[in-house]
């Protein structure tokens, strides 16, 4: 049996979830909100059945190749974590779970329409991106226990720093006066460029023969657009992609009345940004930093070699650092942290992307 | 003179004060958290210890072809194309690590105060005006309210401390006050690990070895000039790697190393990628192979014949052998690395220089017949099967392959392990674990008792409330239980 199909209705769901979440912000009605939640569930109950059967056939598939190996053994190397594809889905699972959480501990809904967004863009970068779906063999450098333990508690992690980024996000508006206010400006042209670069590869997508898709990310990578070869299209792109993170910024604004009448109060905002990042920065330093050194070190040799996945790595932990040490001893408070947030979770957009398709490192094989 | 003197020694005491306090600063830790990060981007933009070439087509491309070979050279100067080991990187982690330590010494005594402090019991107008409160009223006598809110607090595994006034009883507690240790724990491993990765720098080394098929070393390289002496040898049976079927997608690389002492084989091991060989403390590790171009190797062909015994045979190129018990000759003729047939040209052709697909041509020759050539695939091992039966099994062309190690000795990465244990348990205990306090004043009045709920925390707040909403909730049910009896 092939999970494809449970991950497409997952996928599904999760759209819609998203814009029933948006309806809720804008109705405000009891039943819209539940039928939001519910969907969300019903899709992460999906995507976990399709991950549980991924997992099973990918345990088929390594012993089919390696028949000496252990159940234990067979069940490590067959985790459904070892490319782009299958990250990117647990990371949307992880992301999911956490909004569960928040939902249910905080109980409040509203936060959905600023995460399901967040997953549904990952799920439509994993179809843009044209990354293959299919079981791959596992090449030797992820033969290694530490493969599920170190990917596991990053995406954790990640996904912790992803709802962080959207209780910072809604933050800034909840608190926001003006649309001059620096952190508002910092904030929303983030945004804006998220949405852009993500809609560019989508244009990229659309525009490249099946056969080319493929490749997409290694070699088109926003070459329809902003990196096209013809100048007239490249400078029509930046014009549009301005106006565009302008547009972001000046309509940003307008969910503040939404936030308010939700009774999203900024002070719990405030805490759900700490409270991420509280769980998930251990979770990332541990999971990340430490079980990528001890891996690296079984594998290699080297337990730091400063290659650019490594060193994003810790800029991101740089900047969590800085915001736990900022808000707790430093008493900063309110729009500064909430940037410092943001751009944590930017900074986690590019160690897990930005590297693979930008830079290069040990962690080429992110862009299989 | 003498007040001159004091004037001195408390200005000096002023200015050594004024450094302490400033290199205990959040603003210095705010100020280095920032420069490292903001530093770093750039060395993972510009490429570390590189070509110059690289990095001044790369500049090029950010600056202008004109202006980029000065840049470059500024950039170079300032020590930006090898920048992790530059002066001001390690000055700036010299003052992130001098930071911490410096705040941590800073604070510490404090931190410790608040430790140890010795719980007290607190007035009923304290009680009320702590940031978790709560006031209740029973229908029940004073003893049976202390004892279920004793009985409670003991059940969420607090130990209780009791105070008797006139007319009413104080139950205080406390728990999770080691909790408030955990951040030094955390700032300790950072400097654990600063200190394995200098005793790993300062005592250890990085260095590779390739050794092709049969060969062995006793010393390995850091750079083609400097060699790195072992004081034993180390040699490499084979290398091979193993391929997925039906693709090109290695499967595992994998050697087999001897250790020799004095001539002697002391150890035998095959190691993979992520499973080097420890001898004495040096680390081999797969870190890649490669084909030697020029080479002459051994044809290892293995003959089953229909009937009989399996014969391994090492042939050099143009060697001739007999097919067991026919007439048949065989002579290696040609080999491929990798044979493929082209698809324009139908031609036979090797698409790499690597042993992705080896095949050694043989050419048979009975008397009396013409003779014929084949290729027989050490992968497809059903291209080996003769006409008569009988079986050729192309097993590896030994000789030509060499494997590349990574040769590390680091005598520091034990404590690196160490550092990251504890580096695990403080930032459990710091974020998941915080300092609770909770007082439960219990008053008796004619007819009623009414008890006031205090409480602090030191993190968590939120989590903190609802234990102490379970708590009370748990208390109310015994206690009314009791007085309906």
């Amino acid at each position: 049996m092939s999970g494809g199909i449970f991950f497409d209705i997952a996928a599904g769901a999760y759209i819609a979830a998203m814009i029933t979440y948006i309806i809720y912000l804008v109705v405000r009605n009891k039943t819209v909100g539940l039928v939001a939640s519910t969907i969300t569930i019903a899709g992460f109950a999906f995507q976990s059945t399709a991950l549980i059967i991924r997992w099973v056939n990918s345990y088929y598939f390594w012993m089919g190749s390696h028949p000496s190996s252990g159940l234990v053994e067979g069940l490590l190397r067959a985790a459904p974590l070892r490319n782009l594809y299958e990250s990117l889905i647990f990371f949307v699972w992880s992301l999911i779970l956490a909004h569960i959480l928040v939902e249910f501990k905080y109980k409040i809904r509203s936060l959905g329409a600023f995460v399901t967004p967040l997953a549904a863009s990952a799920l439509l970068f994993i179809d843009i991106s044209g990354t293959s779906k299919a079981i791959q063999p596992l090449i030797p450098a992820l033969q290694s226990n530490w493969l599920l333990f170190h990917v596991l508690l990053s995406f954790l992690g990640y996904a912790a720093f992803g709802i962080s980024f959207g209780a910072g996000a809604a933050y800034l508006i909840t608190v926001t006066e003006s649309r001059k206010e620096i952190p508002y400006i910092v904030g929303s042209v983030i945004v804006g460029i998220f949405m852009v670069v993500l809609i560019a590869m989508g244009i990229d997508f659309l525009s490249l023969s099946s056969a080319d898709r493929a490749q997409m990310i290694q070699n088109h990578f926003l070459k329809t657009t902003l990196k096209s070869s013809s100048g007239g299209v490249a400078a029509a792109s930046w014009v549009i992609s301005i106006a565009f993170i302008c547009a972001v910024w000046y309509f940003g604004l307008g969910l503040k009345k939404v936030l308010k009448s939700l009774s999203l109060t900024p002070a719990m905002l405030d805490d759900i940004a700490y409270k991420s990042i509280a769980v998930g920065f251990p979770l990332f330093t541990i999971g990340g930093l430490i079980m990528g050194a001890i891996w690296a070190n079984s594998a290699w040799g080297k337990y730091w070699t400063w290659d650019p996945k490594e060193t994003w790595s810790l800029i991101t932990w740089f900047v969590y650092a800085l915001y736990l040490h900022a808000r707790f001893v430093g008493g900063w408070r309110g729009k500064r942290v909430a940037i410092l947030a943001i751009i944590g979770f930017v900074a986690v957009v590019f160690t897990y992307l930005g590297v693979n398709l930008v830079l290069s490192g040990l962690h080429a094989y992110g862009s299989g | 003179m003498e007040e001159n003197v004091t004037k001195d020694s408390a200005e000096k005491k002023d200015i050594f004060e004024s450094i302490w306090k400033f290199l205990a600063s959040i603003k210095l830790a705010i100020f280095t958290l920032m420069a490292l990060a903001l530093l770093s981007i750039v060395g993972t933009i510009v490429e570390q210890g590189a070509e110059p070439a690289q990095n001044i087509a790369l500049l090029g491309k950010l600056f202008g072809e004109a202006s980029a070979p000065t840049i470059y050279n500024i950039f170079a100067n300032l020590g930006f194309m090898d920048m992790y080991g530059s002066w001001w990187y390690v000055g700036l982690l010299v003052l992130f690590s001098i930071n911490l330590i410096v705040c941590s010494i800073d604070r510490f005594p404090k931190t410790w105060k608040v430790m140890n402090r010795p719980l007290r019991p607190l007035a009923e107008k304290a009680i009320k005006s702590l940031p978790i409160r709560k006031e209740l009223t029973f229908k029940a006598k004073g003893n049976v309210a202390r004892d279920e809110f004793y009985n409670a607090l003991k059940s969420m595994r607090y130990k209780v401390l009791e105070a008797n006034d006139e007319g009413s009883v104080q139950l205080y507690t406390q728990k999770g006050t080691y909790a408030r240790l955990a951040v030094y724990v955390v700032h300790l491993s950072i400097i654990l690990i600063f200190l394995g990765a200098i005793i790993g720098v300062r005592f250890g080394f990085k260095g590779y070895l390739n050794l092709i098929e049969g060969q062995a070393s006793n010393v390995a390289y850091k750079s083609p000039t400097e060699k790195i002496p072992l004081d034993f040898t180390i040699k490499c049976n084979w290398y091979e790697t193993a391929y997925y079927e039906g693709g090109d997608t290695p499967k595992e690389f994998s050697s087999e190393l001897v250790i020799l002492e004095n001539g002697k084989e002391v150890v035998k091991k095959i190691i993979e990628v992520n499973d080097p060989l420890v001898y004495k403390g040096i680390t081999f590790y797969q870190s890649n192979y490669g084909m030697l171009k020029e080479a002459q190797g051994y044809f290892v062909l293995t003959v089953i014949p229909s009937v009989g015994q399996e014969k391994t045979l090492w042939l050099k190129a143009g060697d001739t052998f007999e097919v067991p018990g026919t007439a048949t000759k065989g002579t290696v003729i040609d080999f491929s690395p990798a044979l493929t047939r082209d698809q324009n040209t139908g031609e036979l052709t090797s698409y790499s220089e690597n042993m992705v697909n080896p095949a050694v041509a043989i050419e048979f020759e009975e008397s009396g017949k013409e003779p014929y050539k084949g290729w027989i695939l050490k992968r497809y091992p059903e291209t080996g099967i003769l006409p008569g039966g009988n079986v050729i099994r192309f097993d590896d062309y030994w000789g030509v392959e060499y494997t590349g190690l990574q040769v590390a000795k680091d005598p520091g990465v034990w404590l690196i392990y160490l550092a990251s244990i504890i580096m695990t348990l403080g930032l459990y205990i710091c974020f998941f674990i915080s300092h609770r306090k909770i007082w439960v004043q219990i008053r008796d009045e004619k007819k009623s008792v009414t008890v006031s709920v205090g409480a602090s925390v030191n993190r968590n707040k939120i989590a903190f409330e609802r234990e102490i909403e379970k708590l009370i909730l748990h208390a109310s049910e015994s206690i009314e239980g009791r007085s309906k009896k």
